[in-house]
């Protein structure tokens, strides 16, 4: 059934100040909005639960991406588009710029903020698994104070977070320090372009002396939400990346991930190819002939 | 329900316009029902097929996604806005002599995908024309003389790009 327009009040104070006060007044009264590429949907399908909902579209103070030497901030409200536009972002970030471009058309783009990805918490949330295994911190923001916690810790299950109903998320840190780092993005959907995936999974390894130092691992749509898959990465952590350590990366991996059965995809299908992905990442790691 | 709505202006195709209408309606209604501008389809109503596609501030959007008060104050373009005095734009023209539009329901959209796709790179290459188009879905042409159209446009545009 179409949702009806004038069951919703919306409201536009402008100021990230304003905004604050509103729904520090009553809190989780009213859902925060933003490019609407998520809720606009729910509210088409008259799926919409909220009535009262105030709008962030525009408000200066969310979208920014911020350059320091240790680090890159980006504001909540800002827009893939915004991402994929930035250079700093796109030459350090690589990952997060290759998710940035698998979401949507240029046209979703142009309005899905990269806080509006996070905070609604699908599972197969594109920007996560880059996220992820960039170690990202999110800064929250209410009439309180600014808090910052990792990003590993914001989601606590299906579509649930840890932001309280007065607060909103602020900004998203990557530390500048995965640059020796090899990284690996990939995602499953459908097709190619304008898909959701049915699986993806990111990797970030560092290799000295022939073994892996340091390896991060993040998957999308395997688990209720985006997660780090610690179990992988202890199987990983101080091996040599041989076919005996892929081996057992695998199944650490398949007795980590709790993929479903729904419209995009199928349990066993999922679980298949999210070994694959692994196994192409840690393939990857492998010294090549030529180097021996 | 009867109820009075606070004004929301916006200037649509270079016209502005100030109208009392729910904040949550959909911009793709607003422009079709509020101001007769009936050039933008509805294809899927949820951010898939690109036939609402219009443009806000020189960015793309879908205009089923756009409650309309976030366009407060906005830059819209409609396909309306792309003829001058009567004569079609050069997309419009390459469209009708290429083949590219069929039954029309996503030609408005591919249009205004398009438009912006040259605006922002004249001389785009087959894949630049296939990224800039892969938010607009037709179920009739099977694309390619809408790629073609798109290239025939190009030098074109040139021309009137030129003379204007």
């Amino acid at each position: 059934m179409r949702g009806d327009a004038e069951a919703h009040r919306m409201v536009a104070p402008g100021t990230l100040a304003s905004v604050l006060e509103l729904i520090a007044g009553e809190p989780g009264e009213w859902t925060p909005i933003a490019g609407g590429t998520e809720l606009m949907v729910a509210h088409a399908a008259g799926r919409l639960p909220s009535s009262k909902l105030v709008s962030l579209w525009g408000i200066p103070e969310l979208r920014f991406i911020d350059t320091r030497p240790e680090r890159l901030a980006i504001g909540a409200g800002s827009t893939f588009t915004d991402l994929r536009a930035n250079l700093r972002l796109t030459n350090d970030f690589s990952l997060l710029a290759r998710a940035a471009a698998w979401i949507g058309s240029i046209a979703n783009q142009s309005r899905a903020t990269i806080g509006g990805n996070l905070v609604n918490g699908s599972p197969a949330a594109d920007s996560s698994p880059a996220l992820l295994v960039y170690d990202a911190e999110l800064e929250l923001i209410s009439v309180r104070g600014t808090r910052r916690i990792a990003y590993t810790d914001f989601h606590t299950g299906y579509k649930k977070n840890v932001l309280a109903p007065d607060e909103l998320l602020f900004a998203i840190h990557l530390p500048r320090r995965f640059d020796k780092h090899r990284q690996y993005l990939r995602k499953v959907g459908t097709r190619r372009a304008m898909a959701i995936s049915k699986v993806a999974l990111g990797g970030t390894a560092l290799i000295e002396s022939g073994t892996v130092s340091e390896v991060r691992i993040a998957a999308a749509s395997v688990t209720a939400f985006p997660k780090r898959l610690y179990g992988t990465e202890d199987a990983l952590c101080g091996e040599p990346i041989d076919s005996g350590t892929i081996a057992a990366a695998r199944a650490a991996l398949i007795a980590e991930i709790v993929p479903i059965d729904d419209i995009r995809s199928t349990s066993e299908y999922r679980r298949r190819v999210a070994v694959n992905l692994l196994q192409e990442f840690l393939t990857d790691l492998q010294p090549s002939e030529a180097c021996r | 329900m009867s109820q009075t709505w606070p004004a929301i202006r916006m200037t649509v195709n270079g016209v502005e316009s100030a109208l009392s209408i729910p904040p949550m309606k959909r911009l793709l209604d607003v422009l079709r029902e509020d101001l007769g501008l009936t050039g933008t389809k509805e294809g899927c109503g949820e951010g898939e097929c690109g036939s609402c596609t219009v443009r806000i501030n020189g960015e793309l959007a879908n205009s089923c996604l756009v409650p309309v008060l976030q366009v407060e104050g906005a830059r819209i373009e409609t396909v309306e806005g792309l003829s001058r005095k009567g004569e079609m734009h050069p997309l419009q023209q390459a469209f009708l002599s290429c083949g590219g539009a069929q039954c029309g329901i996503c030609t408005p959209g591919m249009l205004m995908a398009a438009t912006h796709l040259l605006q922002h790179n004249p001389h785009p290459t087959m894949a630049q024309i296939r990224e800039g188009l892969s938010g607009n879905l037709c179920r009739c042409t099977g694309f390619i003389r809408i790629f073609e159209s798109v290239i025939a446009a190009t030098a074109q545009t040139d021309q009137v790009t030129d003379a204007r």
